[in-house]
């Protein structure tokens, strides 16, 4: 299950992620990490059975926590089921149905944006 | 045997014509033979659905009162050509808008028009006696127009050369994101549902034959501009009535850092006349071949890394070399099934009409040439700097300063012992290493060893690119054996607009 969290680092250099892990003994796969000096933003990859247990502990960590479900939004209007998509996506999030039917795996998705640009009917979005 | 064209259009006039779309056609030979598929169908349907830049539509606005002669007109801040009389335009699809670039162009225009929103139309001109008048602005309706015909002049490849990118930095190009180092290959057309592929030597396919374009009922007028058929890219130029087409089968595209384009539904219909139509409407996707070009090469003869069917691009991956490489299409599959099921349905419920055969036809011998240059582009070599201020890696940062300020320089190619190019320091990087205080002793510490170069015979064009895309102002240029033989900057490119001056 993937995770986006959201935290600041106004009150410290808390090493969170490596806390959690260490405690829960939890395997957090960090997929994008945008830190500066002053807030953080994160998206990590966890098994699905430790997701309670480490969204409970993030949250206790003031660290607030999204599970990202529809991370890329497809506009079926716009959509023509070219195939752009398919094969510029590191992650394989897209794939043609029996039908020649774009299909989504937005699961895997780990928000890179390189099919929102490379779309030509301009159907795909990050989700905010 | 033959079955004439008079047979198929009573059986459509009564009902009972056997319409097949292409797919089918392979199958239906295997199981019934060549003279059982002949007996059996009676026209096979075609289409494919893609991104056609060579389209646009033809207007005729009416006449204001007072009247006026447009000399420039925008519809939606996107261009038209004006210079075909008064109140007509020719909209091209890759026309991109004037304030919104390539996300807005011609091809939304028509996609706006045929879903029933106003346009604004805004027209300029110097005043005549006759037309008096010097500007106009009003907002139209694709019903308001006397006229909207679209004539597409280059649609329907027969085939399309599938791309890739063998340089490690992304292209955004007219065929899509290519990713670096052969990371993707994309392709475009529906391979043995085309229509092109199903009668690759213009029997059938010709002037004056009906067609489904964009939804509605269309023709095909002749060859299309570039036909080049002799080597198996034909094309087709079209026509069509706007005013019967849907946004469905017309869809605005951009091709991100490439500009605009139309994706256009096209069908051509094909009466099975005699065995030859049945052999080719039977092509098989394995069939179609078509080279994977390497776009990594910005000129026009691109090397081809290898020969691919549409089956294989179809299938998801190709290999290439030592790797299996995903593929992307450009065009929609289940969108050219949607044409050739329509105009299967067109034809089985009689509302197309008769078929008919090509009034005139078109070369299947076409050959399309390169462009004949009278002046050569210019060459890094008619503008480089050939005295070249160099400095070894083993000297220390101070004389390479010394030798900047003294050659009025800002770049330094740096050389090994052979006088081969192994780096580059600029006033910058020295400049830096002074201020991180001094621990740098040598060029070999502070200078870039990836440099971005240029050789003689490179057309300054593309030099000129390089120095834009990695923000930089010199390129050192080198010959085969990676010497440098001059320096291109920023400066002499300025030579070259002196020289377009002076003629």
């Amino acid at each position: 299950m993937k995770l986006l969290i959201t935290f600041s680092r106004k009150g410290g250099r808390e090493p969170v992620i490596a806390r959690i892990v260490k405690e829960t003994g939890v395997l957090i796969n960090v997929e994008k990490a945008n830190i500066d000096s002053m807030a953080g933003e994160m998206l990590i990859d966890v098994p699905d059975e430790d997701a309670s247990v480490v969204l409970e502990r993030m949250e206790a960590a003031g660290v607030s926590v999204r599970v990202l479900e529809d991370a890329i939004v497809r506009d079926e209007e716009e959509c023509i089921d070219c195939g752009a998509c398919i094969s510029i996506c590191p992650q394989e999030v897209f794939s043609f149905d029996p039908d020649w039917r774009i299909r989504l795996h937005p699961g895997v998705c780990v928000l890179c944006g390189k099919c929102v640009i490379a779309c030509p009917h301009r159907a795909l979005s990050l989700q905010q | 045997m033959e079955k004439s064209l008079e047979l198929i259009n009573t059986r459509i006039r009564d009902g009972n014509a056997r319409v097949v779309a292409a797919e089918e056609m392979p199958s239906i030979v295997d199981e019934l033979g060549e003279e059982g598929a002949l007996k059996e169908v009676d026209v096979v349907t075609t289409g494919t659905f893609g991104a056609m830049c060579s389209s646009g539509a033809f207007f005729n606005f009416g006449h204001a009162d007072p009247p006026i002669r447009m000399e420039r007109v925008w519809l939606n801040d996107v261009e038209a050509y004006t210079g075909i009389a008064a109140v007509d335009a020719y909209l091209g699809a890759t026309q991109q808008s004037a304030t919104q670039g390539e996300e807005y162009g011609g091809a939304h225009v028509l996609e706006d028009l045929l879903a029933g929103n106003a346009v604004e139309l805004q027209a300029t001109s110097r005043g005549t006696d006759c037309y008096p008048r010097r500007s106009i602005t009003t907002e139209l309706l694709l019903e308001d127009m006397n006229q909207a015909i679209m004539l597409n002049p280059r649609n329907a490849f027969q085939r399309y050369n599938a791309a890739t990118n063998s340089t490690d930095r992304t292209l955004y190009t007219y065929m899509g994101t290519l990713l670096p180092r052969c990371g993707n290959i994309s392709y475009s057309g529906a391979g043995s549902l085309s229509p092109l592929p199903n009668d690759p030597h213009f029997r059938m396919i010709g002037s004056g034959v009906p067609i489904f374009l964009c939804g509605a009922e269309g023709m095909v007028v002749g060859e299309g501009t570039q036909h080049a058929s002799r080597g198996g890219f034909g094309n087709l130029m079209v026509t069509g009535d706007m005013k019967r087409m849907t946004n469905e089968f017309l869809r605005a595209a951009t091709m991100t850092g490439y500009g605009v384009t139309a994706y256009v539904g096209l069908g051509v219909p094909i009466p099975v006349v005699d065995l030859d139509v049945v052999r080719h409407t039977a092509v098989r996707d394995e069939d179609i071949l078509v080279d994977v070009i390497d776009y990594g090469v910005a000129r026009r003869d691109r090397p081809s890394r290898r020969k691919v069917s549409y089956a294989e691009l179809k299938s998801g991956s190709v290999e290439l070399g030592e790797e299996v490489v995903r593929t992307s299409s450009l065009s929609s599959y289940r969108m050219a099934r949607k044409v050739a099921d329509r105009l299967k349905e067109w034809i089985e419920t009689g509302s197309m009409g008769d078929l008919a055969l090509p009034t005139r036809r078109i070369n299947p011998e076409g050959v399309s040439r390169p462009m004949r240059e009278t002046q050569q582009a210019p060459r890094v070599r008619e503008i480089m700097e050939r005295q070249v201020i160099s400095i070894t890696e083993d000297e220390e940062i101070r004389t390479a300063a010394k030798r900047l300020l003294k050659g009025e320089t800002n770049h330094l190619p740096v050389l090994d012992k052979d006088g081969i190019l192994v780096g580059i320091v600029t006033t910058y990087d020295i400049s830096k290493a002074v201020v991180q205080d001094g621990k740098h002793r040598c060029v070999r510490d502070i200078m870039t060893r990836k440099v971005v170069k240029t050789h003689p015979d490179e057309p300054v064009d593309i030099a000129a690119r390089k120095l834009e895309q990695n923000n930089i102002s010199a390129l050192p240029v080198v010959d085969t054996a990676n010497r440098v033989v001059g320096m291109l900057t920023a400066i002499d490119l300025g030579k070259l607009f002196g020289r377009r001056w002076m003629k």
